[in-house]
């Protein structure tokens, strides 16, 4: 196979034939192009929404109440179940809790500061929300465990409050009106993938006490330490377990208490990505076909017009075999090479595209203390799926160039030698 | 050196078969020189393709230097082509985009030879046909005479045992003929035997022997002793034509 005699035939008929080769080639690199893009986009995408994930603590998980929905120890059903701050210390207590917040949502609630007036949500917190929301501060400090237990009145501005009340003044140490109420302003926050940061925190206590007098949480935030997914399962029925046992419900019923666990998401997500990952596979492995079929239907012109030649060669001593391998190196060539081209630029092109990515997602990082937003990350393709595909070609080539050189086999000299 | 034994032929196309060859018996020798002649549709070109194991035949025998001819499968009869047969075409037949040596070289490249020294062969090859400097020439910058010796300078560098040429002349010019044809009998007084197809009987006559085809069956042989009266016969034939 490697006889140099042989590679001049080929290479003598392709120099002699270059804007049709140039033709076939190009669909073939044309279809290895578009799957090193397609693959490196799925590849990107998938890596971009995996980081904003682990941004956002991908082992976080919530916790909310509702009215349950199956009769138990002689409980009818239709009871409301409620979070107090006790809930809070049962759940933090329990092993596997990393940090747990209540949160107390207040709804719209106006904010201003010297004139200017704002409707912004306000969510009472406890200190471990920072971690589990993974919030950004930009200036300040956020809620500690002092000013809960001295029920101060203070708040963490979301970006958009802070941009909407204060206009690019000082305001760590000003004090803004919440529902004409002055609260201190101590820190300026933002909330990682978000766009929006319409959002101000003040401490769980202070919110009990001044705007509802009672211990009630609508929601517990919390982190847990569980890396697989049947880990942070085992953790979430334990709390389960726990709360139903002290609110006296169905561990079962699941309109009693709802939990979102963002590993399970997370997981889910990435099935997602699995399956794109296969779509994507199909559309440029089709992609890759209408290529082959094309190299196919160039070498059985190729091989048309080749017929004397052919019956020549036969005449004076080519044997079948010589005339397969031929046509079939010919074509395994033609696809190799240009599968190989569009491979190139299909991965360089990718790679640009990670630089530039690279480059954005540094200058996020520089102006958001180290934590980079974006959607999109490494698009590239990694090597193995590159050799893959580099095999993929050579079989690609091979089987374009089977039909071809089975009929080039069949050509008999005699034919092909007739004078017309 | 070969040897035909009532041997048919018929070309079937669609439903019509035609029977070219009706029980062909014939002996050639090592070292003769003979032309098959006859009228066109007489299957003188077919009789050749099947020496030549070009063609299949359906009856009879065909022995070729000793070994029997008969349903050989592709590999086995380019193995024999390339061995014992060298081939000469009135269309040439040469490879249009490899220059003259390397259209006489390609024998060689299906023995196996190395390239450089299948180009050395050919060179010698060229050399002896007066070739040598057009060795470099594409074919279609070759006169025909040219690209006839080119194809003669093929068929010779396997070193066969008998070169079957149909109509070598057929699109030649006479005094082109004449020297094509002085090239053939110089071949064949090196002990190799020569068949040619023609119609031209002036060509016939340069031969030992001529074998006359009619309706697929042979109607005459004329052997080297009666050539001078075939001659004359065919000189006739002028004259009242």
């Amino acid at each position: 196979m490697f006889d140099v005699d042989k590679w001049q035939e080929i290479l003598s008929t392709i120099k002699k034939n270059k804007m049709r080769t140039f033709l076939t080639g190009f669909s073939v690199a044309w279809g290895i192009f578009m799957l090193m893009i397609l693959l490196g986009s799925g590849n990107g995408l998938s890596r971009g929404v995996a980081e904003n994930f682990k941004q956002d603590a991908v082992n976080a998980m919530w916790i909310w109440t509702g009215e349950t929905s199956i009769p138990y120890q002689g409980l009818k059903k239709g009871r409301p179940v409620r979070f107090t701050n006790s809930d809070r210390e049962l759940v933090k207590n329990l092993g596997g809790v990393d940090a747990a917040s209540g949160r107390y949502f207040m709804g719209s609630t106006q904010y201003s500061f010297e004139g200017e007036y704002g409707e912004y949500t306000t969510i009472s917190c406890h200190p471990d929300l920072k971690d589990v929301e993974q919030l950004i501060l930009d200036e300040g400090r956020f809620i500690n465990q002092v000013d809960i237990d001295k029920t101060r009145k203070v708040v963490v501005l979301g970006k958009d409050v802070y941009d909407g009340i204060f206009k690019e003044k000082e305001a760590i140490g000003e004090y803004v009106k919440i529902s004409n109420i002055p609260f201190r302003v101590i820190g300026i926050c933002r909330e990682p993938g978000s766009t929006r940061n319409r959002s101000a925190w003040i401490p769980v206590s202070t919110a009990q006490k001044v705007f509802n007098g009672s211990n009630r949480l609508h929601s517990l935030a919390i982190t847990i330490d569980g890396q697989t997914l049947a880990e942070s399962q085992q953790i979430e029925d334990k709390i389960k377990n726990s709360i139903a046992r002290k609110h006296r419900f169905d561990p079962k019923d699941d309109d009693a208490l709802g939990m979102f666990n963002k590993l399970e998401a997370y997981l889910e997500t990435m099935k997602i990505f699995q399956a794109i990952t296969i779509f994507i596979w199909i559309i440029g492995v089709g992609t890759l076909i209408a290529g082959i079929v094309g190299v196919s239907n160039i070498m059985l012109i190729v091989v048309k017009e080749r017929t004397k030649e052919i019956g020549i060669r036969k005449a004076i001593g080519a044997s079948p075999a010589s005339v397969v391998g031929l046509i079939l190196l010919e074509s395994i060539l033609i696809t190799t090479i240009a599968g190989y081209i569009g491979l190139i630029l299909g991965t360089g092109l990718m790679e640009g595209i990670n630089i530039i990515v690279e480059q954005s997602y540094e200058a996020s990082m520089a102006s958001n203390q180290g934590r980079g937003d974006s959607l999109f990350r490494n698009p590239t393709v990694d090597l193995n799926i590159a050799i893959a595909s580099t095999v993929l070609l050579i079989v690609a080539g091979a089987l374009a160039g089977y039909i071809p050189a089975k009929r080039a086999a069949r050509i008999k000299p005699i034919v092909a030698l007739r004078d017309e | 050196m070969l040897s035909l034994n009532n041997v048919h032929k018929s070309y079937i196309t669609g439903s019509n078969s035609l029977h070219v060859l009706k029980g062909i018996n014939l002996d050639v020798n090592q070292g003769e020189f003979v032309s098959i002649m006859g009228s066109s549709g007489s299957g003188k070109s077919t009789l050749l393709n099947i020496l030549g194991i070009l063609d299949s035949y359906e009856q009879g025998e065909y022995k070729l230097n000793g070994t029997l001819v008969k349903d050989m499968s592709e590999k086995k009869a380019a193995k024999f082509r390339n061995e014992l047969v060298g081939f000469v075409f009135q269309s040439f037949n040469l490879i249009s985009f490899k220059n003259a040596m390397e259209n006489v070289a390609l024998p060689l490249y299906y023995k196996g030879v190395g390239r450089k020294k299948r180009n050395k062969i050919a060179m010698e090859y060229l050399e002896k046909l007066g070739l040598a400097e057009w060795a470099e020439h594409m074919p279609n910058e070759l006169s025909g005479g040219q690209k006839q010796r080119v194809a003669i300078a093929r068929s010779l560098i396997s070193k066969p045992k008998m070169i079957l040429a149909d109509e070598p002349t057929g699109a030649l010019d006479t005094s082109t003929s004449y020297e094509v044809m002085e090239i053939l009998k110089e071949i064949n007084a090196e002990g190799i035997t020569v068949i040619i197809v023609t119609h031209e009987h002036d060509i016939a006559a340069m031969t030992q022997k001529i074998i006359r085809l009619k309706d697929g069956v042979i109607s005459e042989i004329i052997k080297n002793g009666d050539l001078q009266s075939f001659k004359h016969q065919y000189m006739k034939e002028l004259e009242t034509a």
